[in-house]
């Protein structure tokens, strides 16, 4: 009886075990998207703070900015996007490494490129 | 070689994702995944051109001059509290409660509403201050790549709409179950773009 439960694709049994294995789609718990919200609440906060109050150098506020904008993307993807490292989530987590990558080449590449294009061409001098 | 073939079963409906029943969640959201890869990338690409001539304002205000930190602080909180509403819906979802589902939908859909009403006043005012997307390429480029997080934002509550009809009419079958995960990855994509929007562009901006 249980076996046919499972297979049963009229019966809405959206718990039953084959939703275990979704890519990308593991299920959460109210904790976790709470102790989520606080820490993105917090990550947002601090570098909102340090801008409107301009309480550190710019050099060092840029730098924690970033900083707080990578642990909060971390966040969110652990809290609410629940990725891990496990091995039914492997592809999930190589493709998005790899997205990574182009994406530092494609920003930093850009960003390289013309500054020395600026450089040459001899504008902002 | 002339036996007759075996009759199919009585579910049989003739699509190919039954014959791959087990695998069809799975592979859709992957694909889904992929896809949401690939939007970064787009966005990637939009971020490249800000950084590069985010700052050419050719004689037009600036941007300096014109974000209010404390207006795009309360963009961010819409958003974030809409990805994590929907997170709850999620919950409601995985316990079959569509009662609970259906509630936490409508608020994300309101505070996604609130986020959106919020970006488009903005817009407004900063072309009525001068500072249309035509004005200069620094603007062109803030209005491509907020723009076009605003544009997505736009179609996920279009998607949110069509997916609550859907379950509405057919309740929460393994369809609809795989429907609402794709959304609930593109909702929270959503919020991880406006990380970087608010931290690279609003941010770093006013200072």
């Amino acid at each position: 009886m249980a076996e046919s439960d499972l297979h049963d694709d009229s019966a809405t049994t959206p718990h039953d075990d084959s939703h275990h294995s979704h890519g990308g789609a593991a299920h959460g718990s109210v904790r976790e998207y709470v102790v989520g919200l606080i820490l993105s609440i917090v990550l947002t906060a601090i570098p909102f703070g340090l801008v409107m109050t301009g309480a550190l150098s710019e050099m060092i506020t840029v730098t924690l900015i970033l900083l707080c904008a990578v642990g909060q993307i971390m966040v969110q993807l652990v809290f609410f996007l629940h990725m891990n490292t496990s091995s039914e989530q492997m592809w999930n987590t190589v493709s998005a490494i790899f997205v990574v990558v182009l994406v530092a080449i494609l920003i930093v590449g850009s960003i390289w490129i013309m500054q020395h294009l600026n450089h040459n061409m001899l504008m902002g001098h | 070689m002339n036996a007759p073939l075996p009759k199919p079963p009585a579910d049989f409906t003739g699509f190919v994702e039954q014959e791959h029943h087990h695998d069809y969640g799975g592979d859709t959201v992957f694909g889904f995944w992929i896809y949401i890869l690939s939007d970064c990338i787009l966005f990637a690409t939009l971020f490249a051109v800000y950084a590069v001539i985010g700052q050419n304002f050719a004689g037009t205000i600036e941007a300096k001059e014109l974000f209010d930190l404390n207006f795009v602080l309360g963009e961010t909180a819409l958003l974030l509290l809409s990805s994590f509403t929907f997170g709850m819906a999620m919950l409601g979802a995985n316990t079959n409660n569509i009662k609970n589902l259906m509630g936490w939908l409508a608020a994300t859909f309101a505070l996604g509403l609130g986020f959106l009403v919020m970006e488009i006043y903005e817009f407004v005012h900063f072309t009525h201050e001068g500072a249309s997307p035509w004005s200069s390429g620094a603007w062109a480029a803030f209005y491509g790549l907020i723009g076009t997080h605003g544009l997505h934002v736009f179609f996920g509550m279009i998607w949110m709409i069509v997916l609550v009809v859907h379950i509405l009419k057919d309740g929460l079958t393994e369809h609809n179950q795989v429907r609402l995960s794709c959304l609930s990855l593109f909702w929270h994509f959503l919020d991880i773009i406006w990380i970087c929007v608010f931290s690279v562009v609003y941010l770093m901006g006013a200072m």
